[in-house]
């Protein structure tokens, strides 16, 4: 062969493209043989594509009172009922899982980007950053969470922004502990090893060769923390930490719940918000099973 | 009158241009941690004072029984591990103290081909993708010639070009390791080390590959540190052979020279060691040696070898023997030749 002459590089996106699809298409396959995942996937749209579409399809207003029309049950004119205010359930419902889903979606990916990054540094250098850091991530665990959470939402003013900040900053250990897991193991292969005999960067060995093959996992748990998150709102705005009235989450709807009469008379104010928010995180993990499956490279092999 | 490796070397240097790479008292230790401080209470001498060179476009075999260090040798040659003492000279520059960035020149000229195949390739890339890496690394060629390259590449190794789209774990072993030789080959190398590249295979495919790598080398005029530790494999690809034992060179000597006539006890008993390949070979006497390799967090006093040596001698409990050469390119690391 020619002596090789030195040309930039144009190309490198138009090589990934190629392969991606291909792999991608493996992936796909696995995980529409999985029912249950798909079944999960086609609801979750469903519930994804109503809770953005909510101007559009909700009858009424959400927060419109109607005194008149209080604690109604399901019919004609309020699909699901009414509320102690007389606000239209169905509406709310809606209403509610923009915010819910926004905050588990926008939570996951600030938790799942810092866990990543600090597991995939953890495991790939070792020695005493891996220490510090793993020591920060023992530091952060041993907080009881919800009692963290509450604090530091009753400190905070609670609103939307600060629930998703404070979930991202409090829920990556997990995430960066998976991480790093995989990259202790990865980091000895022996592709790895060929990546550097070649010359290749730290930065590139650890985001172009091991972390694509650590992402599997990560995707799952991201996948299964997008439901905790959405619990986690719910659970604070049902204590009155979260999401303010008269804004509507699924957690908020349940808070008048704790109420005896409400809870014996009036059985679909609660019930509707509590399904919804069981129906979502189920869907969640059953497409984290689903794509636990599908991204196995063991599984893929097969 | 027996010459010491510095003084070979002297005669060596007269005509500096045959030496591709040499290695100089090469020490690489592994820390051993304890206790809850993780405080280090010892090390384990994988390569321990180990020297030798290896002429342009020859095969340098390096045996020795697991865990003798030949492959963490290769490994600090190459630089995945930091060596703990020595030099590496390659084309006679030292090579063991650079960093990575002034080491990145070198690594085109110094590739490896590992052991395990089903491990080696990453497998969440293309054939073509892996072997596309290492030009888009070093930033080389344009995307339609390093395609042409990956092809030909491709076709060297014995594989239809049209597979680079495949993954690798749509082939089988033998194909894999043609794949991680290819991928050895992309940046022109001038040494490749072998990590015992055909001990994961199956007999019938070691033959296949080592006869692609024989090709290979005389195409692209290669130099290869092969390691092993199959002797009948080494001798089948090697010019000369090095002999390791617990971390040191035994003996060094050229194919024929260490088969027909080894020096070294421990490469006699190495080589007894071997079947028969045919029934009318005649069957040399077994030497069988006792108890087990001491461990290298604890070698031996004196010479590694006297724990188990047939021959030994009072003093070869207390002194390190020296590789001498005794006869031309014949070195041998014993006090029984002295």
């Amino acid at each position: 062969m020619a002596k090789p002459e030195i040309n930039l590089p144009n190309d490198i996106n138009a090589q990934t493209l190629g392969k991606r699809r291909s792999l991608l298409s493996i992936i796909v396959a696995k995980f529409f043989q999985n029912k249950l995942a798909v079944i999960a996937l086609v609801v979750l749209s469903i519930i994804i594509t109503s809770a953005i579409l909510a101007p559009l399809i909700t009858p009424h207003d959400p927060n419109l009172q109607n005194l008149r029309h209080r604690l109604e049950p399901p019919g004609p004119e309020f699909w699901l009922g009414t509320d102690h205010l007389g606000r239209d359930l169905f509406s709310r419902l809606l209403y509610g899982g923009r915010v819910s889903l926004t905050v588990g979606f926008v939570a996951m990916i600030g938790a799942v980007s810092i866990g990543t990054t600090i597991g995939a540094i953890a495991g790939f250098f070792g020695g005493k950053v891996d220490a510090f850091l793993m020591r920060l991530v023992d530091v952060i665990i041993s907080f009881p969470n919800i009692f963290l959470l509450i604090t530091l939402v009753a400190v905070l003013e609670p609103s939307m922004e600060i629930l998703i900040l404070v979930f991202a900053l409090l829920s990556w250990t997990g995430t960066s502990r998976l991480v790093r897991g995989e990259f202790l193991t990865l980091k000895n292969r022996e592709f790895v090893l060929a990546a550097r005999t070649i010359g290749m960067s730290n930065t590139r060995i650890i985001f172009g060769q091991i972390l694509p093959s650590a992402m599997g996992p990560v995707i799952v748990a991201a996948t299964l923390a997008v439901g905790n998150f959405i619990l986690a709102e719910s659970t604070l705005s049902f204590l009155g930490l979260g999401i303010q009235p008269p804004r509507a989450s699924w957690g908020n709807m349940l808070t008048y719940s704790q109420s005896v009469t409400i809870f014996r008379n009036a059985v679909w104010y609660p019930t509707f918000p509590g399904l919804a928010i069981l129906i979502t995180v189920l869907c969640f993990n059953f497409i984290g099973d689903g794509l636990r499956d599908a991204l196995d490279p063991r599984i893929v092999e097969k | 009158m027996a010459k010491t490796l510095e003084q070979e070397k002297l005669t060596v240097n007269e005509n500096q241009s045959d030496i591709l790479l040499e290695v100089n008292g090469l020490k690489k230790f592994f820390p051993v941690k304890a206790g809850i401080l993780q405080r280090t209470v010892g090390h384990v001498k994988a390569v321990d004072d180990v020297s030798f060179y290896v002429k342009k476009g020859e095969t340098f075999g390096l045996v020795g029984e697991s865990g003798c260090g030949k492959s963490t040798t290769g490994r600090t040659i190459i630089r995945l591990y930091e060596p703990t003492d020595g030099k590496v000279l390659f084309e006679g520059k030292d090579i063991s103290n650079l960093n990575e960035k002034q080491l990145k020149p070198y690594r085109r000229d110094i590739q490896m081909v590992f052991q395990d195949p089903y491990s080696s390739l990453n497998p969440r890339k293309t054939v073509g993708t892996i072997l596309e890496e290492p030009y888009r690394v070093h930033k080389l060629y344009s995307k339609a010639e390093r395609k042409e390259r990956v092809e030909h590449l491709l076709e060297k190794v014995g594989l239809n070009p049209d597979l680079r789209n495949r993954y690798p774990h749509e082939f089988s072993g033998g194909q894999r390791q043609r794949i991680g030789i290819a991928r050895a080959l992309t940046l022109n190398p001038k040494l490749i080390i072998g990590d015992e590249p055909v001990s994961a295979l199956d007999v019938s495919i070691q033959s296949q590959v080592l006869n692609i790598m024989d090709d290979l080398q005389k195409d692209f005029g290669l130099t290869y540190l092969f390691i092993a530790h199959d002797l009948g494999v080494v001798k089948h690809i090697s010019d000369r052979i090095g002999v390791m034992y617990l971390g040191k060179m035994m003996e060094i000597a050229p194919k024929r020279r260490l088969y027909s006539n080894p020096f070294h006890p421990y490469t006699q008993a190495l080589l007894s060691a071997v079947p028969k390949s045919h029934p009318s070979e005649v069957k040399k006497e077994r030497i069988i040696l006792k108890g087990d390799v001491p461990s290298p967090s604890n070698p031996p006093k004196g010479c590694v070898f006297h724990t188990r040596c047939p021959k030994v001698m009072d003093h070869c409990k207390q002194e390190i023997p020296a590789l001498k050469e005794l006869e031309p390119g014949h070195f041998v690391a014993c006090h029984l030749y002295e």
